[in-house]
C-alpha cells in the first residue's frame, strides 16, 4: 500500500494531452467521416480513458487485485455491449419462417 | 472463550448500544453495528409503506370491477408498491443490515474497511428514500418499477423525475456499501481465517457486492438517460429523433436481473448458516456452495434478454439469452441439493429461525422452477405479462428473500438486541407467514396461467374467486409480518438476557459477548478450525459451548 507520489509535471502533461484529445474529438465532428464518425470518436475516448485511469488514478502502481477488478470492469462492459448488440445486430435478418404470419396462412373463423 | 464471557445482564457491562447515548451517537456513528441498525429502522418503514400500498392493491382486486381506488391510483399503487419493495427494502435488506452488522465480526475485524464511508452510504439512501416519498406525496408515480420507455420518457405525467432520482441516488448507497464489503473480506480477515474457512454468509455476500459494484452504475446510466430524453429531448430512446425503446430495457435489465440476485444471494448466505446451526452439521459440499455463488453472480449478468421475450427484441437474441436462463438454474440447484443434503441425519431442531429456513427451501425452489417456464421461448409467450410472473417473483423476493432476511433476523437478533425474543410467538409468526404467503401467492400462478394479465385494475368475473384468496392471504401474511415487529420491539426491553451464544453456533460472532463491545472483540480472535465444524452429539464438538 506504499503511496507513489508522481511528479507534477506528468500530471501537467496528462491533463494536456486530455485536452488536445477534447479538441480533436470536437474537430472531428466538424468532418464527415461517414461510418468511421462513431469509430473514430469512440477511440478518443478510450484513449482518454485510459489516461485518467492509468495515471490520475495511479493504477500504474496499483496491486494486482486492483487491476483484476479494473479489468473485470472492463470485462463486465463488453458484455452489456456484446449482448445488446447479439439483439440490435440481428433484428434485420428475418425473424419468421418463410410463409409465417402472411395473409394466405391465417386459418379462416369457424362458421 | 466464550465461556470465560460474561453472561450477566447487559446493563452491567459496557457494549455497542449502551457505549454512549444521544441522537448524535448515532446519526455521526461510524460504528458498523450502529449503522446496521439505522438502515433496520429505514428499511422496516419502507418495507411497512410499500406494504400498506400492497394491502390497498389486494382489497382494490377483491371486486372485479375494482373495489377501492380509481383505475390510475391503481397504477401508481403498483408503481410505488414495487419501487418501495425493491430499491428501498429487499436491496438493502439483508447486506445493509446483517451484513453490516456481521461481515467485519464474521471475518474477526474491528470494523469495515471504510467506516465513515458506511456512514456515508446510509446518508445516501436517506436522501434517495426521501425524494422518493417526497414522490409519493406529491402525487406518485404510474410507469411501474421497470420506468419502461417510451411511456416514462414521453408520455407519462407522473413524478417520474422525483422517483427515478431518488434511485439513482439511493444506487450509489448500493455501491458504496459492496465497495465496503469486498475490502473488508479481502483485507481484514483474522489471522487463520482462510478463504475456505469463511462463513458462507460472507461468500454469498462477497459475490452480491460484486454485482452491487458492477451493476449499479448501469442502472443509473438508464436512469439518467431518462432524465436526459425527458428533460432535454435528447432522442436515446425515442425512434422519432433517432433512438431505441428496447435499448432503454437492455440498459434497466442488465442491472435489474441481477439484482434479482442482489436480493436472493444474501439469503442464500443466510439459509447456509442457519440450516448447519439447527442440523448441528458440517454443510454439504462447502466449495460447491461457495463456488456457486460466484458463479450466480457473474451468469447472473449473460441472461437479462429473458425480461425481453415479447417486447420487441431480435428472436436470435432471445435464444441465446433463453439458453443461458437455463444455465442460471444450475448454481442454484446445487444450493437447494446441499442443503437438504445437510438436513440428511442431522439433529434438526425447528426453532423459529430454522422454520424460516425451511420455509425458504421449499419456497425458493418453487420459484425457481417456475423461472424455468418463463427462460423457455414458448411458455414464455404464454405467461409473460400475466400473473404468472408476478407469483414467480414474489416466489423468490418474498417467499424467498424475506423470508430469510426474517430468518436471519431472528437467528442473529440475540446477537443485535442481547435479548432473546418469545420463542412461541417467533415460531407462530413463522407459521403464519407461510400460510399467508403461499395462500396469497398460488393462487396468482393459477390466474396467470388462465390469462389474468398483471397491472390491470380490473378483470373478468370468472377470476373472482382466486382473487379473493388471494387478498384473504395477503391480509394474514400482513399479520403474519406485525407480530414479529411486535415481539422483536418488546423483546428489547422484556425479553430474558441473551447468552453469548444462545443457539451453541459455530462462527466469530458468537463467541463474542451478546450484544458485542464496540470494537466487537476483547481479544482479538484467531480461527483455527473450519466454518461449521459442528460433530455428532457426544462428541464434544456439538457447539461452542453446552
Ligand atoms: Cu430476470
Amino acid at each position: 500500500m506504499s503511496v507513489h507520489v508522481e511528479p507534477v509535471w506528468l500530471y501537467v502533461l496528462v491533463f494536456l494531452c486530455l485536452m488536445v484529445l477534447t479538441a480533436t474529438t470536437v474537430g472531428v465532428a466538424f468532418v464527415d467521416l461517414g461510418s468511421f464518425n462513431t469509430l473514430v470518436a469512440l477511440t478518443i475516448a478510450v484513449i482518454k480513458m485510459l489516461l485518467v485511469v492509468t495515471f490520475f488514478m495511479h493504477v500504474r502502481h496499483s496491486t494486482a487485485l486492483t487491476k483484476v477488478f479494473i479489468a473485470a470492469g472492463f470485462l463486465w462492459l463488453l458484455l452489456l455491449i456484446a449482448f445488446t448488440l447479439t439483439d440490435v445486430g440481428t433484428r434485420q435478418i428475418p425473424q419468421q419462417p418463410e410463409g409465417w404470419g402472411s395473409a394466405t396462412t391465417v386459418v379462416p373463423p369457424p362458421k | 472463550m466464550s465461556a470465560a464471557l460474561a453472561e450477566a445482564p447487559p446493563e452491567t457491562r459496557v457494549h455497542y448500544l449502551n457505549a454512549n447515548y444521544g441522537i448524535k451517537s448515532w446519526l455521526l456513528t461510524t460504528d458498523h453495528k450502529r449503522i446496521a441498525l439505522l438502515y433496520l429502522a429505514s428499511i422496516t418503514l419502507m418495507f411497512f409503506v410499500g406494504g400498506a400500498m400492497a394491502v390497498m392493491m389486494r382489497i382494490h382486486l377483491i371486486d372485479p370491477a375494482g373495489a377501492l381506488v380509481h383505475p390510475d391510483t391503481y397504477n401508481k399503487l403498483f408503481t410505488m408498491h414495487g419501487v418501495m419493495m425493491i430499491f428501498f427494502f429487499l436491496i438493502p435488506s439483508i447486506p445493509a443490515v446483517l451484513g453490516n452488522f456481521l461481515v467485519p465480526i464474521m471475518v474477526g475485524a474491528k470494523d469495515l474497511a471504510f467506516p465513515r464511508i458506511n456512514l456515508l452510504s446510509w446518508y445516501i439512501f436517506i436522501i434517495g428514500a426521501s425524494l422518493t416519498l417526497y414522490a409519493m406525496v406529491s402525487g406518485g408515480v404510474d410507469t411501474g418499477w421497470t420506468f419502461y420507455t417510451p411511456y416514462s420518457t414521453t408520455y407519462a405525467n407522473s413524478q417520474v423525475m422525483a422517483t427515478a432520482l431518488g434511485v439513482f441516488v439511493s444506487g450509489f448507497s448500493s455501491i458504496l456499501t459492496g465497495l465496503n464489503f469486498i475490502v473488508t473480506i479481502h483485507k481484514m480477515r483474522a489471522p487463520g481465517l482462510t478463504w475456505f474457512r469463511m462463513p458462507l454468509f460472507l461468500w454469498a455476500i462477497y459475490a452480491t457486492s460484486i454485482i452491487q459494484v458492477l451493476g449499479t452504475p448501469v442502472v443509473a446510466i438508464a436512469i439518467f438517460l431518462i432524465g436526459l430524453e425527458r428533460l432535454f429531448h435528447v432522442g436515446i430512446f425515442d425512434p422519432a429523433v433517432g433512438g431505441d425503446p428496447i435499448l432503454f430495457q437492455h440498459l434497466f435489465w442488465f442491472y435489474s436481473h441481477p439484482a434479482v440476485y442482489i436480493m436472493i444471494l444474501p439469503g442464500m448466505g443466510v439459509i447456509s448458516e442457519i440450516i448447519t446451526c439447527f442440523s448441528r452439521k458440517k454443510i454439504f459440499g462447502y466449495h460447491f456452495v461457495a463456488f456457486s455463488s460466484m458463479a450466480i453472480a457473474v451468469i447472473s449478468f449473460l441472461v437479462w434478454g429473458h425480461h425481453m421475450f415479447v417486447t420487441g427484441m431480435s428472436v436470435y437474441a432471445a435464444l441465446i439469452f433463453s439458453v443461458l436462463s437455463f444455465l442460471v438454474a444450475i448454481p442454484s440447484a446445487i444450493k437447494v441439493f446441499n442443503w437438504t443434503a445437510t438436513l440428511y441425519q442431522g439433529s434438526i431442531s425447528y426453532e423459529a429461525p430454522m422454520l424460516y429456513a425451511l420455509g425458504f427451501i421449499g419456497l425458493f425452489t418453487m420459484g425457481g422452477l417456475t423461472g424455468l417456464f418463463l427462460a423457455s421461448l414458448a411458455t414464455d409467450v404464454h405467461l409473460n405479462g400475466t400473473y404468472f410472473i408476478v407469483a414467480h417473483f414474489h416466489y423468490i423476493m418474498v417467499g424467498g428473500a424475506v423470508m430469510a432476511y426474517l430468518g436471519g433476523i431472528h437467528f442473529w437478533w440475540p446477537k443485535i438486541s442481547g435479548r432473546m425474543f418469545p420463542d412461541t410467538w417467533a415460531r407462530l409468526a413463522a407459521a403464519i407467514v407461510f400460510i399467508g404467503f403461499n395462500l396469497t401467492f398460488f393462487p396468482q400462478f393459477m390466474l396467470g396461467y388462465l390469462g389474468m394479465p398483471r397491472r390491470y385494475a380490473t378483470y373478468p368475473a370468472e377470476f373472482q374467486v382466486l382473487n379473493v384468496m388471494s387478498s384473504a392471504g395477503a391480509s394474514i401474511l400482513g399479520l403474519g409480518y406485525m407480530i414479529p415487529l411486535i415481539y422483536l420491539f418488546w423483546s428489547i426491553r422484556y425479553g430474558p438476557v441473551a447468552p453469548a451464544n444462545p443457539w451453541r453456533a459455530k462462527g466469530l460472532e458468537w463467541q463474542t459477548s451478546s450484544p458485542p463491545p464496540t470494537q466487537n472483540f476483547e481479544v482479538p480472535p484467531v480461527v483455527t478450525e473450519e466454518a461449521y465444524a459442528y460433530g455428532p452429539p457426544g462428541s464434544g464438538r456439538e457447539g461452542a459451548h453446552d
